[in-house]
């Protein structure tokens, strides 16, 4: 603990500086990086805190939640207003199931396809068309909803209205199919190429190296990917408001019009005053779909950072 | 044909094909690039044979076309034959498959599959027999396997245990283990023990001592020393081409061509 002379230290320190340009680059790089990386944490925070804060005091006062969660009946216009959300909750959560009952079995099959059984251009030439499959933007889907599903479902099925829960599942399974053939077919990249050559080598032929090797082991990853779409598909808003027929409705067939949650936002909060009761039921609305989408990603991403661990 | 159990050649040669491995007038191209120029081998059964030679001699390249292993690849061409057991495995009404049950192969690196262990030495059995196996015939598949490799002692508390939980030298043993339910007349092996270190190396070359006489087995090493002190013969490629194809001893002692001689003394590698 002898301290040595103040006169060596001053220059030892001096010698050691290396405060030069670089060294002041390098700082700043690291300032704009971290604040970049920060930032999407506080985005997040604030949007939420925005959804929320909006509609927090209709929630904490006014609102019956067993009217919220118990009644099908959504009269914001009424007398007196009603605000029961469950058929909202069964319009997205019907549509988003018809929409992966319909997108799974296409997905994964097209995942194995492009992943372990095309080769070279017509596997290149597929993974170009998926992706570019993923950029029609929504509302083009619910002109194809609108205009071509729905009369040819009328045509088809005799029903009165082409506008139904068959049409936006459809629809949305359609739009949900690229990121999850995506992920699917990255999920079976991953699976190391030892294991196939070790099996192929035991005899195994293409089929079953894929069913008794390949798809156990990317089995985490395949159900992130589905996990991905159902995320994907409860937020959808535009193309599903064209094509649901947007009526408040229990779905009881395929051909009932449905209401989603997202569709009601999207088409009310114009017509609301700010701050009013229907204004901010809207909000408790959207910080119920927040929650829904965040818990369904979080459990995909944990899914798939499980995955990376188990590998690590 | 897969009950008759070859005994060596000598002993017994007019029982069935003559070489355990036959190749004739064989080249072989990866796109462009040839890697086998007309090499004719006879590999004799029941017996080790090691093929030895500097990197990218054409050795490994020799040894997965003889389970068509090699054409995974997709860019993969061949002229010439190979046989295996006295068929020609290239032949127009052969699958690959086929071939692969009478030709167990061993990786460079243990490659067990991510099942359990007892799955592992039963994954040629399902996938090759429509009906499910009875239990206890299975357990007794897996008892009789595992002890052939000297290492049913050592795992037979956790046959439930995933398979890459084992040490590598017990992954390597594994991946000889879940050959022998399918009953191959050939082994061949791919630098097996080049992944391992010196305790397991010995323990996996005297597993493969132990083998010998009742498998042909066709191993491909680095390791000089290896190849000397377990294999009863020894073929050295270069570039492509078979040099010398002389029992082990005396291809060590007395090797014919001096490219064999600068090899083994190390003056190129």
């Amino acid at each position: 603990m002898t301290a040595p002379p103040p006169k060596t230290r001053i220059s030892a320190a001096q010698a050691f500086d290396r405060r030069d340009s670089a060294w002041w680059l390098d700082r700043v790089a690291m300032m704009l990086v971290f604040t970049g990386g920060i930032s999407t944490i506080l985005f997040i925070g604030a949007i939420f805190l925005f959804i929320a804060t909006q509609g927090l005091d209709f929630a904490a006062t006014r609102l019956a939640w067993s009217e919220f969660f118990g009644s099908i009946a959504w009269r914001p216009n009424g007398h007196p207003p009603q605000y029961g959300a469950v058929a909202l909750i069964a319009g997205t959560a019907s549509i988003t199931g018809i929409a992966m009952f319909v997108v799974v079995p296409f997905s994964l099959g097209a995942a194995i396809y492009i992943g372990e059984f095309a080769r070279g251009r017509r596997r290149e030439w597929l993974k170009i068309l998926i992706e570019l499959l993923a950029a029609i933007p929504s509302v083009v889907w619910g002109v194809i909803g609108l205009h071509v599903i729905g009369p040819a479902m009328t045509q088809i099925f005799g029903v009165p209205s082409g506008l139904n829960l068959l049409n936006a599942g459809l629809i949305l399974g359609l739009m949900a199919a690229p990121i999850m053939t995506t992920i699917a077919e990255d999920s079976l990249k991953a699976v190391p190429d030892a294991y196939r050559e070790a099996a192929e080598a035991l005899g195994a032929n293409k089929w079953q190296v894929v069913w008794r090797v390949v798809l156990p082991h990317a089995r985490p990853g395949l159900s992130a990917a589905v996990l991905l779409g159902v995320g994907r598909a409860f937020g959808e808003t535009i193309a599903v408001l064209m094509a649901s027929g947007h009526a408040i409705n229990l779905p009881t067939s395929l051909f009932d019009p449905v209401r989603t949650l997202t569709a009601t936002i999207a088409a009310e909060l114009g017509e609301t005053a700010k701050g009013d009761d229907h204004y901010q039921a809207l909000f408790v609305l959207g910080v119920l779909l927040f929650g829904i989408t965040f818990a369904i990603n979080l459990t995909a991403d944990s899914i798939v950072r499980g995955i990376r661990r188990k590998k690590a | 044909m897969a009950s008759a159990k070859p005994q060596t050649a000598t002993a017994n040669p007019e029982a069935g094909p003559r070489w355990a491995i036959e190749s004739k007038g064989l080249n072989l191209w990866y796109g462009t690039f040839q890697a086998l120029r007309d090499v004719d081998l006879q590999i004799k059964h029941g017996i080790v044979t090691s093929l030895i030679g500097p990197s990218g001699c054409g050795k490994s390249t020799f040894l997965r076309s003889c389970n068509r292993i090699n054409e995974r690849l997709g860019y993969v061409s061949t002229t010439g034959t190979i046989q295996v057991l006295g068929q020609d495995i290239y032949g127009p009404d052969i699958s690959p498959i086929q071939v692969r049950r009478q030709v167990g192969m061993v990786f460079q690196r243990p490659n067990p599959l991510p099942l359990s262990i007892r799955e592992n030495v039963l994954f040629g059995q399902h996938i090759h027999r429509d009906d499910r196996i009875p239990r206890a015939e299975a357990d007794q598949l897996v008892e009789r396997a595992l002890r052939e490799v000297l290492l049913w002692d050592r795992v037979k508390d956790r046959l439930g245990r995933k398979a890459t939980s084992l040490s590598l030298e017990e992954q390597q043993k594994l991946c000889i283990a879940r050959l022998l339910p399918m009953r191959p007349e050939i082994l061949l092996m791919d630098e097996p023990c080049s992944a391992l270190d010196p305790e397991a190396t010995r323990a996996v070359e005297e597993l493969i001592w132990e083998l010998r006489g009742k498998y042909s087995i066709l191993i491909v090493t680095h390791n000089m020393a290896q190849a000397r002190r377990a294999s009863d013969e020894c073929v050295f490629m270069l570039l492509g081409r078979v040099i010398e194809h002389a029992r082990t001893e005396d291809m060590f002692v007395t090797p014919k061509k001096p490219e064999t001689a600068d090899y083994i003394e190390g003056r190129f590698g």
